[in-house]
């Protein structure tokens, strides 16, 4: 896998280039600005851009709007965003246009180095991560009454889906199977009257379609 | 300046005050009332005008004549009324649309003249006839029909010693009279002269709300550069420290030794929850989010990480300030700290809400109650921000709740 990195911290950058070197993952350029990240991508074609969200000039969303020229020049690249804080609204902004390839992390994330490394890994196979955050965030903005009628587990279950986890993830998590994960979400899509879909992907469309309208 | 004994006895400052007042201002009053009566009466021909602007320049000449007496006689600085500072033509046409112009004129023409010169007289009359009645047994040797003058209903010796009586009660009420006289010119000449407490005030309270902005702009500017310092510094470095103590983790050999495994482990752990400490109470100072996107966008972080259930509602019909913004987002950030801290409550509520004159912020808790602003708490720092802007915060916690806390902002922009 080849990945560009834009992420004006130095020390961090370096940090990121020596965890994917150690999981086998080609880091073939890494700069510090926006700018350069748009260049960095269309010399080199990767198939992950790791982007910050705050890089110079203003440190704002300099690395959202750069995801977003990304996402509608080159489709095929996938995009990791990673930040301090998340936004509600910059995933939002972010998940307008596409939900699969894309991931919205904590920037804390990455010292979980293992499951950081399995997002990546994750969005680059045209998955999603989104940071339980940010589904906290988006749950917030949903109408309160359907999500009441969840039972807790399920309500575990489908903010894990919302993250982008496959069942066997969500099953790992909460020490429970596979199948007991199946039943509820299962329960979930009923409840909450979304249209019934196979395959992980699909799924995880159709909860955040859920949760951003 | 110690009154001297003779000065505190006879006032003799005071008498010179009212006296000499007096007869400039009625000696002046006819020149006052020519030049107004000319000025009104061609007004409607150019000639008018130029009288117009002589009359203003007596009145203002007689103004400076009557602060200075005040200043020299009795020690009362009456400051001149900020003039325009435009010389010229506009500057004449500006002094006709002040108060102070008018007040000037008012006591040269009526004020001054009619009390002033009225006090006057009786201050001269009183010391005068005072002196001339005690002096009375004397006249009488020297013409009795002179003596007679004053007291003219009084027959014989007595009517002489009578006079005498009279004429030391007068000069026993005069210095008192004088003094009060000059009291009560005092009174009138300060705010017809000089400026009203009001016209004191106005520029002091422009000066002031301009500081007090400048020093809300300057601690947000601060807020905003602590925020910025601590993104690019410490939490980088943390979060850097974080991710390779997090590489030693689960590179470690499986036949580490167990310390070495603890230690690692623990480091890690700790790192982390350095990291989301610091996150937290950066995110309370001012996001980025916040300039960008506005006060709903901004308030979905912390509403969410709210460790008791919020629900969060924003109507704003525009957007607001943005110094009534970070305000806003302050109010919100603290009142869920508390209700997280001290509430005991099980569910919140955040309402923002807002019309061209006003933004509201409530924040609503089902927990005990019983929440006092003077209680030590986060309350006071949060009334005195709201206050800064004019804004009042209210608390409302009957024990046994619900609370609600209330802040109300006048948005001017």
């Amino acid at each position: 896998m080849r990945v560009v990195i834009a992420e004006d911290s130095i020390l961090l950058r370096d940090g990121l280039i020596r965890l994917l070197g150690a999981n086998g993952i080609e880091v073939v350029e890494a700069v510090g600005d926006a700018e350069s990240a748009l260049v960095a991508v269309e010399r080199h074609q990767p198939d992950l851009a790791l982007l910050d969200v705050r890089m110079p000039p203003t440190h704002t969303d300099e690395g959202l709007r750069a995801a977003l020229v990304i996402r509608a020049q080159w489709p095929d690249v996938a995009l990791l965003i990673l930040s301090q804080y998340v936004e509600e609204r910059y995933a939002a902004d972010l998940l307008a246009s596409t939900t699969s390839s894309v991931g919205y992390l904590l920037k804390d994330r990455v010292a979980d180095v293992d499951e950081f490394v399995e997002s990546l890994r994750r969005v680059a196979d045209g998955g999603t991560a989104l940071d339980p955050e940010v589904v906290a965030q988006l749950l917030l903005r949903r109408d309160k009454s359907p999500l009441q009628r969840l039972t807790d587990r399920e309500r575990e279950t489908l903010t894990l889906m919302a993250e982008g986890r496959s069942n066997s993830g969500i099953a790992r998590s909460l020490h429970v199977s596979e199948s007991a994960i199946a039943k509820h979400v299962n329960a979930i899509f009923t409840k909450l009257d979304m249209p019934t879909t196979s395959g992980d992907h699909r799924r995880v469309l159709a909860v955040l379609q859920y949760l951003s309208d | 300046m110690n009154p001297t004994r003779t000065e505190r006895r006879l006032a003799p400052r005071e008498t010179a005050y009212v006296v000499l007042g007096g007869l400039v201002a009625a000696l002046a009053a006819p020149v006052v009332w020519l030049l107004a009566g000319l000025a009104t009466g061609l007004l409607v021909v150019f000639v008018g005008v130029a009288f117009v602007g002589l009359l203003l320049v007596v009145s203002e000449g007689l103004s400076r004549w009557h602060r200075a007496r005040a200043a020299a006689l009795l020690d009362v600085v009456v400051d001149a009324p900020a003039g325009p500072v435009d010389p010229g033509w506009r500057g004449w046409l500006a002094r006709l649309g002040r108060a102070t112009t008018w007040r000037q004129l008012a006591y040269n023409a009526v004020v001054g003249p009619v009390v002033l010169g009225l006090s006057a007289a009786l201050l001269a009359f009183c010391w005068g006839g005072g002196l001339v009645l005690v002096s009375s047994p004397l006249w009488a040797r020297v013409s009795p029909e002179v003596a007679a003058l004053p007291g003219g209903v009084l027959q014989g010796v007595g009517r002489i010693w009578t006079s005498t009586a009279v004429g030391f009660g007068c000069l026993l009420l005069a210095p008192r009279l004088a003094r009060w006289l000059a009291a009560l010119d005092v009174a009138v000449l300060r705010p017809m002269l000089g400026e009203t407490r009001g016209e004191q005030l106005s520029p002091r309270v422009t000066a002031l709300e301009q500081t007090r902005a400048g020093v809300i702009d300057a601690a947000d500017a601060e807020r905003r550069r602590i925020e910025r310092d601590l993104h690019d510094g410490a939490q980088q470095r943390l979060t850097s420290l974080a991710l390779n103590l997090g590489m030693a983790r689960s590179t470690l050999a499986p036949d580490a030794p167990p310390e070495t495994r603890r230690a690692i482990e623990e480091a890690h752990d700790e790192a982390k929850q350095a990291l989301a400490e610091l996150r937290g109470f950066v995110r309370g100072l001012h996001p980025a989010v916040l300039d960008e996107r506005g006060l709903d966008a901004a308030l979905s972080g912390i509403v969410a990480r709210s460790p008791v259930p919020t629900s969060l509602h924003v109507l704003l019909a525009e957007r607001p300030p943005r110094t009534l913004e970070a305000i806003a987002y302050f109010v919100v950030s603290e009142a869920l700290t508390n209700v997280a801290k001290h509430s005991g409550a099980t569910a919140a509520t955040v309402r923002v809400t807002s019309d061209r004159t006003r933004l509201v912020v409530e924040v609503t808790d089902n927990g005990r109650g019983g929440a006092t602003i003077g209680a030590g708490s986060g309350l006071t720092g949060l009334t005195n921000r709201v206050a800064s802007v004019d804004g009042t915060l209210t608390v409302t916690s009957p024990l046994g709740g619900p609370t609600v806390l209330r802040a109300e902002m006048p948005c001017v922009s």
